[in-house]
């Protein structure tokens, strides 16, 4: 008997000491969820299409830029202000994605920080010599600075076409727009060449892996681009006082809420694994969710993205018009954006239970 | 009346004088030894492991902020100098396991190791709270009586302890597991299989099992009921001598699995290496002999010790006094939940120190709200602003860290010149599978509310029941 035991303890020893090493050999799926299938959707359906449009409106946006810096004049800059907002919203549905070389570069953060710094941006401009790149010059590249470039340098367009009579305004808005599409490049790049095969095969449960990761980044993307940045930090829900001046595109200051809405609908595809511009679905979370039998999660999660759009199209296109109007019903959106965040970060997490990527101490 | 009271004398007489022969009853030393050896060992590298890891720095010396135990609120953090602390701490352990100048070694090893803990109760793991018991529990039992550097230094080793010191570590391990037992006889546990339900499917990428048995629903029910057995049953097999060694197996079996599936640490290893108390003296025996031979720590020097004595070493009264109160406290001090109204999973009013481990898949977000009580005027906070992402995850789900954080941000935003701060939380936590459900009374002031022993009549009662212990 005893002996018995041990030969069990002995396989069983073997067993726990080779599975502490890392490779793991092909495996039959049974009936654990394919999370490599969701990781493929959303590589091929979502994040690719989406950079690939981006890049694209960003062309664009370059071309017109070209036309404008050669003639500055009014029919230019409508022609201009129209391609960054096209591409604007593209970027709602690429920012969420803070991971590979996105992550390396830190590419979110050199295409969308805002408010931006008016400051550093005329200092740059003065100076004429830049690192865009630079940590520092977050705040002064990006949709931000192109939206005060286009809109908030002059009272109005007559004296915003006089300021670019000056060589050094052409420049800056020049380097800006050229910089946002070589980031852009450089991304896109990257996943048509190598990153997707190492994204689409990352999906074990560690912390580092493709999927654990995405979950997180999708998470954060939606407490704090969305709706913390979007909504309720111009509301003035992390300040004594609201600050309107802090919402997204300030300078054209007509679409802020045009722009939530897209973001809006890009976490709302992402979590259903609705394709890029088109209605065709595949594997995402919600399916995760379906096979996990959650289907209640998963419905309540759709009902509650359903209120939040709800709730933000009762707003006026011009947030900070409505923070200086009503604000309370701003803060009515953020608490509704705000049930998702209990939703996503709570109940949806404990169901994939994914181990969390910044949580590094031993458990009970 | 007389007749029964005749009785009671009786067994009273009984009792007494087999009370009184069990602590004459001597056992060999080497059992003590080799438990101070495997201890003192595990502990050094735990705090090697611990300092390598660069743990000390993300959880004690970074955060700005710690949660401290109610009624601990003097244990300050140290700064840079809890790298001092840690040292002192490792130094010590080492000294146990070398049975040098043991008494104060054992004794700094405590009082540093449970400074630590009380830095931050975010860091709370049952398996810290029982390096800090038993370390106390060794300050009063002989451990260095017997292949230790102290009897080189005096020239005597004894080869027999007072036999109560030997099982007292079997009884401190036997709780620690019985406890656990019973703390699994509730019907998430057994009747949902919950958290392995949530658990075992996550480890889908081990080999092999990962996608076979953890995916399969008969095989989380069987964890889950074998769990139970396991720790209710196993401090019993290994009392035992026909069962000690399948239940040995078992232990090394359980703990190593657990190892595999949890990022546990040290603890699996601590629980493996200190069972084997339970084991024959003949069996230490062999191993000194072993480790004698191999290592040699002591250098010839061995042979200076002039005389073995069959003496035994003799223990303070007072000591087996303090072990009886300890050994009191441990058993009632599991059960103070009973005396809390609510779910105890929930509120969890009683929950820690009593043996309560892996029960739980608890999860949750707490968004506070900072008021102007005469203007109305509110904002919220970022709670990264504060915490560490440990302590944020802690902090959710925890009532009393909730209220002692609330403190915290009332305290910090009347200093920076707020005024009427009133603190507010709305918070959500889910419950082993459960869709999350409101935690906290939102409309409560927590600034207002106190911290006690009291129940916390502001928590949102649990709206499902769970039977059982």
């Amino acid at each position: 008997m005893i002996k018995k035991f041990f030969l069990i303890a002995v396989v069983f020893l073997v067993y726990t000491c080779s599975s502490s090493s890392d490779d793991s050999p092909e495996q039959e799926k049974k009936d654990s969820f394919d999370r490599e299938a969701v990781l493929v959707n959303i590589a091929d359906n979502i994040i690719i299409p989406s950079l690939e449009d981006l890049s694209q409106k960003l062309v664009s946006l370059k071309v017109d830029k070209d036309a404008f810096v050669a003639t500055p004049d009014q029919t230019n800059l409508d022609a201009l202000r129209n391609s960054w907002l096209s591409a604007y919203k593209v970027w709602q549905y690429v920012e969420m994605f803070n991971i590979g070389k996105a992550e390396e570069i830190l590419y979110s953060f050199q295409m969308n920080i805002y408010p931006v710094s008016v400051d550093d941006v005329e200092a740059n401009i003065d100076s004429g010599s830049y690192d865009l790149t630079h940590v520092n010059n977050n705040d002064a590249v990006g949709f931000p600075t192109v939206d005060y470039l286009l809109y908030g340098i002059a009272a109005d367009d007559a004296a915003i076409l006089v300021k670019y009579e000056d060589v050094k305004y052409l420049n800056y808005l020049s380097d800006v727009i050229n910089q946002m599409d070589s980031l852009t490049d450089e991304v896109l790049n990257d996943w048509n060449t190598s990153y997707r095969a190492t994204f689409i095969s990352s999906t074990s449960n560690t912390a580092s892996s493709a999927y654990n990761k995405l979950v997180n980044d999708f998470i954060f993307y939606y407490e704090k681009g969305l709706r913390a940045n979007k909504i309720g930090t111009p509301a003035g829900n992390f300040s004594a006082d609201p600050l309107p001046d802090r919402v997204e595109a300030f300078y054209n200051n007509e679409v802020s809420k045009t722009l939530t809405l897209e973001a809006l609908t890009a976490a709302e595809d992402f979590f259903n694994g609705k394709a890029y511009a088109s209605s065709s679905t595949g594997e995402s979370y919600a399916t995760h969710l379906k096979s996990l039998d959650n289907s209640a999660l998963q419905a309540l999660i759709n009902n509650q993205f359903s209120g939040a759009r709800q709730k933000i199209n009762e707003l006026e296109n011009s947030f900070s018009n409505q923070i200086n109007t009503d604000n309370t019903k701003m803060t009515q959106a953020y608490d509704a954006l705000q049930l998702n965040v209990v939703s996503l970060k709570v109940d949806m997490l404990q169901a994939f239970n994914v181990s969390v990527d910044y949580v590094d101490a031993d458990g009970d | 009346m007389s007749g029964s009271d005749n009785l009671f004398c009786f067994f009273a007489e009984n009792m007494k004088s087999y009370y009184s022969k069990y602590l004459e009853k001597k056992a060999s030393s080497a059992s003590l030894a080799v438990f101070r050896i495997g201890f003192g060992v595990m502990m050094f590298i735990s705090i090697i492991r611990f300092w390598s890891k660069g743990w000390i720095d993300t959880l004690y010396v970074a955060p700005t902020f710690h949660f401290k135990y109610f009624g601990f609120s003097w244990v300050t953090a140290l700064g840079e100098y809890t790298y001092v602390l840690f040292f002192i701490c490792g130094v010590s352990a080492f000294l146990v396991a070398l049975g040098y100048k043991y008494r104060i070694a054992i004794i700094v090893f405590f009082l540093s190791f449970t400074y630590i803990e009380l830095l931050d109760k975010a860091t709370y793991l049952n398996h810290y709270y029982f390096v800090s018991i038993a370390s106390f529990l060794l300050i009063f039992l002989p451990a260095n009586a017997y292949f230790s550097l102290d009897a080189v230094k005096r020239k005597r080793e004894y080869l027999f302890v007072p036999k109560w010191t030997v099982d007292a570590i079997k009884l401190l391990l036997g709780i620690v597991y019985f406890y656990a037992g019973l703390a699994k006889i509730n019907s998430d546990w057994l009747f949902k299989a919950m958290p392995l339900k949530i658990w075992l499917p996550s480890k889908y990428d081990i080999p092999v099992l990962g996608t076979t048995l953890m995916q399969e629903n008969w095989f989380h029910y069987a964890m889950s009921w074998s769990g139970m057995l396991y720790d209710l049953c196993i401090p019993f097999l290994l009392l035992y001598k026909k069962t000690r060694n399948v239940a040995f197996v078992l232990v090394v079996v359980f703990h190593l699995f657990t190892r595999i599936l949890f990022p546990i640490g040290m603890f699996p290893y601590i629980m493996i290496i200190g069972s084997i108390i339970f084991f024959d003296a003949s069996s230490h025996q062999k191993l000194i002999d072993f480790v004698s031979k191999t290592f040699n720590p002591f250098k010839g020097k061995w042979d200076l010790v002039a005389s073995k004595q069959t003496r035994v070493k003799p223990v303070n009264k007072l000591a087996l006094y303090v072990v009886v109160s300890f050994f009191a406290f441990q058993l009632v001090f599991p059960w103070r939940y009973l005396v809390y109204p609510g779910e105890l999973f929930w509120t969890e009013e009683g929950y820690r120190f009593s043996w309560r481990v892996m029960l739980m898949e608890k999860m949750g977000v707490a968004n506070f709200k900072i008021v102007d009580a005469k203007t109305k005027k509110f904002f919220y906070v970022d709670n990264s602003d504060f915490l560490t992402p440990l302590q944020e995850k802690q902090m959710s789900f925890q009532p009393d860290f909730i209220l002692e954080y609330a403190h915290f941000l009332g305290n910090h935003f009347t200093k920076k010149g707020h005024k009427n701060v009133q603190v507010f939380v709305d918070s959500y936590v889910a419950l082993n599978g459960r869709l999350s459900q409101p935690f906290i009374d939102k409309s409560v002031d927590l600034y207002q509310e106190k911290e006690s022993f009291k129940h916390k009549k502001w928590i949102v009662p649990f709206n499902d029941e769970i039977k059982g212990l």
